[in-house]
């Protein structure tokens, strides 16, 4: 009998939490507010940390039934909550950064107008983030999937009296609709064939199943579908062009949901459903494919971005991009691990951003930085260490996870790794790039006393104290989440990612699974392990190397020749405008999908629909009674002997009617 | 015995002949003695009726028409009262503001 670990309370404790602040948070003291958000957060956070500590002595996958939802005939959905080792991992990498990036919040959003309400959102964010991993079948995790797409929605439109965070936020959740939608099918589909969605019954229906090499079947496009729904939400070639629009929202929530956790949901769902994935090798080749893409491609556009947060938000995309290379190519274990070190380090590199918007009094522009690196040396440190992270130098967190990444995606195909490499060496150079132009030099920006301009995109706006001189560093309560990131980047990886497969294994490589290995399977023979041994040091060197030549040229280009790159720049003309401008990608997509969609909408919904049809029935009825009720008004005179007269005659045909009735 | 019909055509006279003072009169006592003219035509098929098929429940409707009637007459009288202290007229045709 195992125990009942009361894991809806897990994600419930935040929905409480933001259903105080919600509700009542108007009235409270920011202090209280504060003090409830971070209560919930924190005592879920604890919980998973209790269930953590239990979690040894536990049969898994470990199922909890809270009650019954839906029941048809045959098909039934619980209200059930599913512990294995996969949830267990992001449990505890969404409610630990979470909590710390609740914590920093309180300190960065202080000075801003509604903090109730965006503590209330982020709040609810985790409700559904929780609901979404702990799901015990794929409706429950649509719930939380659909939730936090909302939650997103909410926060990026945090300050919606400016226009375009508004807008970043309606292009977010329409973009992730068309995501949903793939993932909807592939559910009916699930529904059709296998009677159930939950997870248990799914996967014993799909695992006698063989695998679809020769042609493309059910699970292909099973497989498919989920991968546009992963491809919305973890902002993945070519749904990814919400996520740069996202940075609207304040940082913090760059941080949480767009770095550090929701963004992660489509990777958690594919390897969530390798099962499927294992038996449908070519959409796991259209995974790789897509993830590869979106690294490198999103990694270009990286490199020529101005604005700390969005060469950020590039970078997360091409880190997502990662991710799912390495689901593509049947290492899901190698993806979570990136992701749960990608979640320290961009969770990390969002809140530095953060302080160093907050610093500088709000700008965000890179060029108008500069020299920071003295005066706020707290923020420098920690985001040196996210820096070096995410660049992939040992013994940095990413390192671990980005070359296991690699070195098992040179298994599938050689092409994959020279990308992966390539978009390595990019990473290092936009990133190093970035650190050089906002910390080292000389500060380019307007005087120090320029807060009373009006601040930009997403940062916090003028400070209302007075007495708030220069560039400073940020508050105890934003710096001391920016510390425990920055120590958990720099040994987030030493778990190693051997013993990290090997803790996941029962996930993904299950006993009755192994008949089915390919390549893609853990290498098991003792005598291929030296071999391997000298060859994954090989590799390891490579990607060192590239990521060492990343940090070189930047040096070279942002440190040593700052007026180099402008000349760069100019020698390549066309190529770099078109990377600048995200190669046309929002503009493409303007003119492919959105002006036809507005121009359909406008002309035939509205004027043709709406006005001719539904408002012209209403309009003309309307019309059609003024009409007649003119005619007929003239009847009431006032004049009391014509009323007698009306009555009279009526009494008259109905005495004539009935007698004639009467005679008939 | 009077046969029924002669009640009937008494009573349908004298409704007529409400109906008709209802419609040409433009004094409102004289209109409502019209009234009064239409109600008794009524009571007397009743009555007619009643005698006819030795029922007793048309002369029970007859004393409820005349209750009704009595009520309607105090009514009626106080409306006329009060019309006339305000407008200063029984003419109908000057008590016209009840319209469009």
């Amino acid at each position: 009998m195992t125990p009942n670990l009361h894991l809806w309370m897990i994600p419930v404790l935040p929905l409480v939490g933001a259903a105080i602040n919600g509700l009542l948070g108007k009235r409270f003291s920011r202090q209280a507010v504060a003090g409830v958000a971070l209560a919930f957060c924190g005592a879920a956070f604890a919980m998973a940390l209790w269930v953590a500590i239990q979690f040894s002595g536990l049969q898994v996958p470990h199922v909890e039934t809270l009650a019954q939802w839906i029941r048809a005939g045959e098909f039934r959905v619980d209200f059930a909550f599913y512990l294995d080792q996969l949830s267990l991992i992001m449990l505890l990498v969404v409610t630990g950064v979470g909590f710390l990036i609740h914590v920093y919040s309180v300190g960065y959003m202080w000075e801003e107008g509604g903090f109730y309400r965006f503590f209330a959102y982020l709040n609810l964010f985790m409700f559904f983030m929780l609901t979404l991993i702990l799901a015990s079948n794929y409706l429950l995790m649509f719930i939380g999937w659909e939730g936090v797409g909302l939650a997103s929605y909410l926060l990026i439109g945090f300050f919606f009296i400016r226009d375009s965070a508004a807008a970043a936020g309606k292009k977010a959740f329409i973009v992730n609709r068309i995501g949903d939608f793939g993932f909807l099918i592939a559910l009916f589909l699930m529904i059709q064939h296998f009677g159930s969605l939950n997870f248990d019954r799914v996967f014993a229906s799909v695992t006698p199943l063989s695998v679809e090499t020769a042609g493309a079947g059910l699970l292909t496009a099973i497989g498919l579908l989920l991968m546009v729904g992963a491809a919305g939400k973890s902002a993945q070639i070519p749904l990814y062009v919400w996520l740069p629009d996202a940075m609207e929202g304040p940082t913090p929530v760059s941080a949480l949901i767009h770095a550090a956790t929701m963004v992660t949901a489509g990777v958690y769902m594919v390897s969530r459903s390798h099962v499927i994935f294992e038996r449908a090798p070519m959409a796991m080749t259209v995974v790789a494919i897509i993830g590869t893409l979106t690294a490198l491609f999103a990694a270009t556009i990286g490199v020529c971005q101005t604005d700390i947060k969005k060469v950020l938000a590039y970078s997360t995309v091409s880190q997502l991009g990662y991710m799912f290379m390495a689901c593509g190519v049947g290492a899901f274990s190698a993806g979570i691990f990136h992701l749960m070190t990608h979640a320290f380090f961009k969770g990390l590199l969002f809140l530095a951003a953060g302080s160093v918007i907050h610093a500088v009094g709000g700008e965000q522009d890179m060029r108008k930085m500069g020299g920071l690196r003295t005066k706020i040396p707290w923020t420098f440190w920690t985001m040196t260490a996210a820096t070096f992270a995410i660049a992939g130098f040992p013994p940095f967190a990413g390192f671990f996870s980005k070359d296991e990444i690699l070195w098992r995606a040179y298994h599938a195909s050689w092409a994959y790794w020279l990308i992966g490499v390539f978009t390595a060496f990019l990473t290092s150079f936009y990133m190093f790039r970035q650190w050089f132009m906002t910390f080292f030099g000389e500060y380019r920006g307007e005087a120090e006393h320029g807060h009373d301009e009006p601040s930009r995109a997403g940062a916090p706006a003028p400070h209302g104290h007075a007495a708030h001189g220069g560039i400073h560093e940020s508050p105890k309560i934003m710096l001391v989440p920016l510390v425990i990131l920055a120590i958990l980047s720099v040994c987030g990886g030493w778990v190693g990612s051997k013993r990290f497969e090997k803790f996941l294994s029962p996930v993904f490589h299950p006993a009755q699974f192994t008949t089915i290995s390919g390549p893609t399977e853990p290498i098991s023979a003792a005598s291929e392990a030296s071999e391997e041994g000298t060859s994954e040091a090989l590799f390891t060197g490579i990607s060192v190397c590239a990521a060492l030549l990343g940090f070189g040229l930047s040096w070279w280009l942002y440190y040593a020749n700052p007026q180099r790159p402008a000349k760069i720049a100019h020698a390549l003309g066309g190529f770099y405008e078109t990377v600048v401008n995200k190669y046309y990608v929002d503009e493409l997509y303007a003119t492919l999908f959105v002006k036809p969609l507005i121009a359909g909408s406008t002309k035939i919904l509205w004027h043709g629909v709406d006005q001719g049809v539904i408002d012209a029935t209403l309009d003309n009825s309307a019309e059609g009674a003024r009409e007649v009720s003119d005619t007929v008004r003239h009847m009431q005179s006032g004049n009391l002997r014509s009323y007698a007269g009306w009555i009279a005659a009526g009494a008259a045909v109905i005495i004539f009617y009935m007698v004639w009735i009467g005679t008939r | 015995m009077v046969p029924l019909s002669f009640y009937l055509a008494l009573g349908g006279i004298l409704f007529a002949c409400g109906v008709l003072g209802f419609l040409i009169k433009r004094n409102i006592i004289t209109i409502f003695m019209s009234i009064e003219l239409m109600l008794n035509g009524v009571n007397l098929s009743f009555v007619a009726f009643a005698a006819q098929w030795h029922a007793l429940s048309g002369q029970v409707f007859v004393f409820f028409v005349m209750v009704v009637a009595a009520a309607e007459a105090a009514v009626g009288l106080a409306i006329i009262i009060a019309v006339y202290r305000t407008r200063e007229t029984l003419n109908v045709d000057q008590v016209n503001l009840l319209k469009l």
